[in-house]
C-alpha cells in the first residue's frame, strides 16, 4: 500500500532525477556548442581556400600564390618518423607491463614515468629534444622532429598496448601454455592476435594527437620553404606553417593558414572515424 | 626419454584387502574386479601455497592409467588447485607454489630444471570455460601441432580431422574449418578446446570442470567423448557435479577444504563410502 511519504518521496526523486537531467544534458550542449563554433568558422573561412594548388605548390614567399606540398610531405614524414620510433618501443614496454612485469614494483614506475610523460606539456620535449640533438646535430632536421613527435606517441601506445593486453584473459594464456607453448609463443601468437586491433587502434590515436602537435616541432624540425626529403636537414609541416602564416600580416599567408588548418582537423577527424567505425571493438572477453 | 613405468598396486604397498582407504599412502585402490592397474601420476604429500595461505594439504593419491579418476567436493576444496598441478600450469603465477612430489612416469615434475613446456605437451588440459584463440577451426587445433613437429599440409589436415572427429565435433564444422573459432557455440567451442588438446596426443588429458558452463545435450556429448578418450588417455576429471563423477569416472576422490577424504573406486565411493564426511557429501549434507 502507498502511503502519502511513499508518494512524496517518489515525487521527490523524480524531480531530482529531472534536474539532473536537464544539467547534464546542458552542459553537454555548452560543450558541443564550442566544437561545432569551431568547426564551423573553420569550414566557412578555409574552405574558399582549399584547391588543387594546395596540394601541388610549395609554400610561397609573401604576396605570390602557392600552396602546402612542402608541408603536407614533411608532416607525414615527420608523423612517419615519430610513429616508427615510438610505436615499436610503446609495444615493447606495454607488453613487459602486462605480461612481465604485473604487480613488480619496477613495473609500478615505469607506468607511472609513462604518466607523466604522457601529460608533460608538448613543448617541454619540444625543448628537450632541442637541447640533446638539436644542439648537437648544430641544426634543426627531421630526425629532431620525429623524435620529438616519437615522445609523444611512445606513452600514449605504451599505455593503449598495455590496457590492451590486459583484456585479453588470462585463461586464455593457460589455454596456450597447457598446450606446451614457450611463454614468447604465446604472447605473440595468441595474446598480440587476441589484442591487435585495439594496439592498433591505439597507434592511429597517437597518430592524431601527434600530427596537430606545433609547439615540439618548433623547437626541431622548424621549418622549410622548400620540399625536401632530407631527414637531417629542417623540414617542412603543417602545423608550424599555420603557426607561421596565421600570425602573418599577409593575405595570401593568412589564407593558406586557415586551408592547412581545416586540412589537419579533417585528417584528424578522418583517422578518429577510421578507428571507430572500421576497426571492430577489442573482443572484450570475460 | 621414456622412464619405465611405476607400477604400484596393491600388493606392493602391502596395504590392507581393502577397497577404500584413507589415501595414507599412494595407491590405486582396488576395482570390483582386482585387476592391477598400473599408476600413471602419483603423488606424495603434495602441499600448494597461494601466497602465503595454503591450499592443498599432505595429498598422497595414485592415478591409475588409462582410467577415468574424478575429483570431487564442494567449491574453494581444491580440486581445481591439486589439477593444476598435473600439468604446473600454476608456475605461470609466481606466487603460487607447490611442495611435495608429483611423479608422472617415474619422474618428480616438481622438481627443478623440468622443462614446463615439454610436460605440458604430455599432460593435455581443458578448461572451465572454452578457450578458443582468435583463430580458425583449423588453426586452432593446428596451433598446437605445431609447436612440436613438422608435419607435412596432408598430414597436418589428416590430424586436425581426427581429432575433430575425435571430439565429436567433425560433422558440425567440416564446411567451416576456416571460420572463426570464436564464432562457434559454446559447447562447440568446448568440444574445439578439446580437440585441441588431443590433437597433440598428449599421455594425460586433465580436465577442469568440463561441462560447468553447457547445455544438457553438449554435456551428454562431451561425457560421451571421456569415454572413448579413456582408451587411449589417463584422464582425471574435476567436476563438482557428483552425477557426473559417479557416470564418467572409474576411481573418485573426494576432497574437502585442502585434504583428500576419500579415494576409491566411484562404484564403491557412492554407494559405500568409508568416512562420514564423503557420506554427507554425497547425500547432499553439505557442498
Amino acid at each position: 500500500m502507498i502511503t502519502a511519504t511513499d508518494l512524496y518521496l517518489y515525487r521527490k526523486r523524480r524531480l531530482v532525477n529531472m534536474a539532473s537531467l536537464t544539467l547534464s544534458m546542458l552542459a553537454t550542449l555548452f560543450g558541443l556548442l564550442w566544437l561545432a563554433w569551431l568547426l564551423w568558422t573553420l569550414v566557412t573561412q578555409g574552405i574558399q581556400y582549399v584547391n588543387w594548388d594546395l596540394f601541388t605548390q610549395t609554400t610561397p614567399p609573401p604576396g605570390e600564390s602557392g600552396g602546402l606540398s612542402n608541408a603536407i610531405a614533411g608532416s607525414l614524414i615527420l608523423i612517419v618518423l615519430g610513429v616508427i620510433i615510438g610505436a615499436p618501443i610503446g609495444i615493447f614496454a606495454g607488453t613487459y607491463l602486462s605480461e612481465f612485469g604485473r604487480g613488480t614494483r619496477f613495473a609500478a614506475i615505469v607506468r607511472f614515468v609513462s604518466d607523466v610523460l604522457l601529460s608533460s606539456p608538448s613543448i617541454i620535449l619540444g625543448v628537450f629534444v632541442y637541447q640533446v640533438v638539436v644542439i648537437h646535430m648544430g641544426h634543426f632536421s627531421a630526425y629532431a622532429g620525429g623524435l620529438a613527435l616519437a615522445l609523444i606517441v611512445l606513452p600514449i601506445v605504451l599505455r593503449t598496448t598495455e590496457d590492451m593486453l590486459r583484456l585479453v584473459p588470462d585463461r586464455m594464456r593457460e589455454a596456450a601454455a597447457a598446450l606446451g607453448a614457450p611463454r614468447w609463443k604465446v604472447i605473440v601468437s595468441i595474446v598480440y592476435r587476441a589484442a591487435r586491433s585495439g594496439i592498433l587502434t591505439g597507434i592511429l590515436l597517437a597518430v592524431a594527437r601527434v600530427s596537430g602537435e606545433t609547439a615540439p616541432l618548433l623547437f626541431t624540425a622548424l621549418n622549410n620553404q622548400f620540399s625536401s626529403t632530407n631527414l637531417s636537414q629542417p623540414i617542412a609541416n603543417l602545423p608550424v606553417v599555420i603557426f607561421q602564416f596565421a600570425m602573418s600580416p599577409y593575405d595570401d599567408w593568412q589564407h593558406l593558414a586557415w586551408a592547412g588548418a581545416l586540412l589537419i582537423t579533417f585528417g584528424i577527424l578522418l583517422l578518429n572515424i577510421i578507428v571507430r567505425v572500421f576497426l571492430p571493438e577489442p573482443e572484450r572477453q570475460r | 626419454m621414456k622412464e619405465p613405468v611405476i607400477q604400484i598396486n596393491l600388493d606392493d604397498l602391502e596395504q590392507p584387502d581393502t577397497a577404500r582407504l584413507k589415501a595414507q599412502e599412494p595407491h590405486v585402490p582396488a576395482s570390483d574386479d582386482t585387476e592391477e592397474i598400473p599408476s600413471k601420476i602419483i603423488l606424495r604429500g603434495l602441499n600448494f601455497h597461494y601466497g602465503k595461505s595454503q591450499a592443498l594439504f599432505d595429498i598422497n593419491l595414485a592415478i591409475p592409467e588409462h582410467q577415468v579418476t574424478a575429483f570431487i567436493g564442494p567449491s574453494g576444496c581444491g580440486k581445481s588447485t591439486l589439477l593444476r598441478c598435473f600439468n604446473r600450469i600454476y608456475a605461470l603465477y609466481p606466487k603460487h607454489r607447490a611442495s611435495g612430489e608429483v611423479i608422472l612416469d617415474g619422474d618428480n615434475i616438481l622438481a627443478r630444471g623440468v622443462d614446463l613446456n615439454l610436460l605440458r605437451a604430455r599432460v593435455g588440459m581443458v578448461f572451465q570455460s572454452p578457450t578458443p584463440f582468435p583463430m580458425s577451426i583449423y588453426n586452432n587445433i593446428a596451433y598446437g601441432i605445431r609447436l612440436y613437429e613438422r608435419l607435412s599440409r596432408a598430414s597436418m589436415d589428416r590430424r586436425v580431422t581426427w581429432a575433430l572427429k575425435k571430439a565429436a565435433l567433425w560433422n558440425e564444422i567440416k564446411d567451416k574449418l576456416h571460420h572463426s573459432g570464436t564464432a562457434l557455440s559454446g559447447g562447440q567451442q568446448q568440444r574445439l578446446c578439446i580437440a585441441r588438446a588431443i590433437a597433440i596426443k598428449p599421455e594425460v588429458l586433465l580436465l577442469d570442470e568440463p561441462a560447468s558452463a553447457l547445455d544438457p545435450i553438449s554435456t551428454l556429448k562431451i561425457e560421451k567423448l571421456i569415454d572413448e578418450l579413456k582408451h587411449d588417455y589417463t584422464i582425471v576429471i574435476v567436476t563438482h557435479n557428483m552425477q557426473q563423477a559417479a557416470r564418467v569416472s572409474d576411481y573418485t576422490a573426494f576432497m574437502y577444504l585442502g585434504k583428500l577424504i576419500e579415494f576409491g573406486a566411484t562404484r564403491l565411493l557412492f554407494t559405500n563410502p568409508a568416512e562420514k564426511q564423503t557420506e554427507d557429501y554425497i547425500t547432499g549434507r553439505y557442498g
